[in-house]
């Protein structure tokens, strides 16, 4: 017996049935289905649906629709970022403490200074302040962004997005993985696995590195608030730098659009495909649920990855920074070495230092670039107020509003991290697509930097 | 404890938690008894009933979709172990999309004891196609009947005995999130799997030339792919011009499926298995 005989078989029995079988059994199906239900279905009221309806009238509506989701996640954005600041400083200062202290021990029963360095100012810095600079955002955003979720309202932002995703040919359950992405890009990745095409699956993974993740939230709050935010009132510090980071998520937005709209036109042509999607009744959120969720899931294991590559890149730039060239030392000199390419996009030769000694988790760029400033600049400790990194980055190291800009634009559109590229490619199977998702990245990144940063000397901004 | 015949509970109280035992086992699936099936359409409280069953943290987002890949975790009720299986929601059995794939690859040829149908007790007409698909597969089925809470809130009566006659299977009415008839529901799938309860699973043939057509493809199928559980549903899906099931028939993919979610029952066991953990 052959598979082919067997097709023959059913071919040949299929054109004998009477045509409309197929319906006949869909439809007594639906009979079927609908008779049992109302037999074992009685409704008394309406009340919940109803308030259900009217709430989904709102938030779905074409007028109010987007403006509450942009207000939504504005306000996520805005208690992250207040509530970050205050925690960042007070964990700055307590782990800056222990270094101090822990320093001092060592000094004191005579370690080679090489032991303390390595281990105090390298390895513990990079710790310090990967921890002080991540943990507070994602304690705050990981909990508020989970309650949005369990409530019910991702579905609703499909709704809203759907029409945008139509005209760039890409599928609008692509905003459901947007969103997944940011918490983590990796799991933006794999929950594209919602989208039945081919075709718009791969503009969905491909693309969702244009929202800025977990990881890179804390760079961009870092950055708005001791940039942008600066020059405000410090009444209005807060809702300035929320505002800028929201700005920044936009500019993502956009891109991820734009990227969907010229894959769908190149190399992965083809027309949107339909599609349904439920929403949800609204549900009363388990706080124990979100908070185990998003503290031991999600912060834990972010943070937790960014450790475990913090630690080793510190004790590289305090190796870099300990062998001497000249009157300089190792990190600078290739820090100088590379810094015209760094001004020609707006910033500067450390800062893609630090990018490529941070290339396994780019989250910590922050941090390995504050590392080398220190390092090189022979500070004890590092800052641990705003207006101290302020201080250190403007007055000890030439920075511009436009270099704050620039590299925001930059942890924005660069690569994806080395865990989203590895499931980039165990979820594509291609090293051709990993491949692409990096390249279109990065490209656009330094596209973007130069472009600003032409721009804005052109008009002799900067 | 030897002579005490008399004292051994009636029917009714074996399902009462009071005599029935429910140890959560997490992850530690080691060796088990049966396997169990989650199936259900999206966002029915699939992921909450797996965590209440197993005691692992799954996460459970609001949204369809948030399960993609199949989660397991183990539990042990009335000293059998149970090996639980949380599959992607889906809608249908017959589209393409990967998770639904996965869903129906493991019905179809997982071979589970017992699957577990997941329903949304508001919006019970719509769930109920899918159970009517899953019973097309398998004559094992049990039909959970999920968010009592939320149906009571929004004033909606089910009658689970009146869904249990019409179905021909057992049909529990429960609320995970809190925990309620989940005894009541194990009780039903142990019956099932021990045939203490016989399901007579309702079936919408279509016509009679159909069914004809049907019954001479069955014996066709099964010689072609020996131990294949559900030549019946096969059939169907091939005189309904089914693309994948096409496919799987001519490039041998068929027999492997079967061995290979056979021998997927081996792998997972004993470690670590919950995947896409975001």
């Amino acid at each position: 017996m052959e598979a082919n005989e067997i097709l023959a078989k059913a071919e040949s029995l299929r054109n004998n049935l009477s045509t409309g079988f197929r319906d006949e059994i869909v439809k007594s199906l639906y009979t079927e289905a609908e008779h049992i239900a109302k037999r074992a279905v009685k409704t008394t009221s309406d009340k919940k649906y109803d308030f259900d309806q009217k709430i989904d009238r709102l938030v779905t509506s074409p007028y109010t629709g987007l403006p509450i989701m942009l207000l939504l996640l504005g306000i996520i954005i805005w208690i992250t970022v207040s509530g970050a600041n205050v925690l960042s400083s007070a964990i700055a200062v307590v782990l800056f403490g222990i270094g101090d202290y822990g320093r001092a021990l060592f000094n004191q029963i005579e370690m080679p200074w090489w032991i303390t360095g390595f281990i105090w100012d390298g390895v513990y810095l990079g710790l310090a302040w990967v921890i002080s600079v991540m943990l507070p955002p994602m304690m705050i955003f990981f909990p508020a962004f989970t309650f949005l979720e369990d409530l019910g309202y991702l579905p609703r932002v499909a709704f809203n997005l759907d029409w945008m995703f139509k005209k760039t040919g890409a599928h609008g359950k692509q905003s459901l993985t947007m969103a997944m992405g940011f918490g983590c890009n990796a799991a933006g990745v794999i929950a594209t696995r919602v989208i039945d095409s081919p075709r718009e699956r791969l503009i969905a993974i491909l693309t969702n590195n244009f929202v800025p993740c977990n990881g890179r939230f804390p760079t961009l709050i870092m950055l708005a608030t001791v940039f942008v935010a600066a020059s405000f009132p410090p009444a209005l510090t807060s809702f300035i730098a929320a505002g800028t980071v929201v700005g920044v998520v936009l500019i993502g937005v956009a891109f991820t659009f734009l990227a969907s709209w010229i894959l769908s036109r190149t190399v992965l042509k083809g027309e949107a495909s339909a599609f349904t999607l439920e929403l949800p009744p609204y549900r009363r959120p388990n706080v124990s649920r979100i908070l185990y969720t998003s503290i031991i899931d999600r912060t834990i294991f972010v943070l937790w990855r960014a450790m475990q590559t913090a630690a080793p890149a510190g004790a590289i730039i305090w190796i870099l920074a300990n062998i001497p060239i000249g009157d300089s030392n190792l990190a600078r000199a290739v820090a100088d070495w590379l810094n015209p390419f760094g001004l020609l996009l707006g910033l500067d030769g450390v800062i893609l230092l630090a990018y490529i000694i941070a290339i396994p988790a780019n989250e910590i760029v922050v941090p390995t670039m504050m590392m080398v400033y220190i390092g090189a600049g022979m500070m004890i400790n590092g800052p641990s107020s705003n207006s101290a990194i302020f201080d250190l980055l403007v007055n000890g190291n030439g920075w511009t509003i436009l270099t704050a800009v620039n590299l925001m634009l930059f942890a924005l559109l660069h690569n994806p991290c080395a865990t989203t590229i590895m499931t980039i490619y165990k979820e594509t199977k291609s090293v051709k697509w990993a491949t692409l998702s990096v390249v279109m990245t990065l490209g656009t990144a330094f596209l973007v930097t130069f472009l600003t940063a032409t721009i804005a000397r052109l008009l002799g901004w900067a | 404890m030897s002579n005490t015949k008399a004292a051994l509970p009636t029917e009714h109280c074996e399902t009462c938690p009071a005599f029935t035992q429910l140890e959560q086992m997490g992850i530690k699936i080691g060796d088990f008894d049966r396997v169990i099936a989650l199936a259900g359409n999206p966002n029915t409280g699939k992921s909450t009933l797996f965590n209440a069953l197993t005691g692992l943290k799954q996460h459970t987002g609001n949204w369809p979709g948030k399960t993609v890949t199949r989660a397991e975790g183990g539990f042990e009720f009335n000293k059998m172990r149970y090996k639980l299986v949380d599959l992607p929601g889906t809608y249908s059995l017959l589209s393409a999309s990967q998770d639904e794939e996965v869903a129906r690859d493991f019905i179809l040829f997982g071979q589970p004891s017992c699957t577990i149908v997941v329903t949304d007790a508001t919006a019970l007409e719509r769930n109920l196609n899918l159970v009517m698909q899953v019973m097309e597969i398998t004559e094992h089925v049990v039909v959970a009947i999920n968010l009592m809470d939320e149906a009571k809130r929004k004033g909606i009566e089910v009658d689970a005995r009146s869904l249990s006659r019409d179905l021909g299977i057992p049909a529990v009415a429960i609320t995970a999130r809190a925990g309620e008839g989940i005894h009541a529901l194990l009780g039903a799938v142990a019956d099932v799997i021990e045939g203490k309860i016989e399901t007579k699973p309702l079936r919408v043939g279509g016509t009679l030339e159909f069914q004809k057509a049907v019954s001479e493809l069955v014996p066709m199928i099964e010689q072609i792919a020996p131990g294949i559980p559900n030549a019946r549903w096969l059939a169907i899906r091939l005189l309904d011009g089914d693309a994948r099931v096409q496919r799987a028939l001519s490039t041998g993919e068929l027999a492997d499926i079967v061995s290979r979610q056979q021998r997927a029952d081996v792998q997972f066991s004993g470690k670590m298995s919950v995947e896409g953990r975001q």
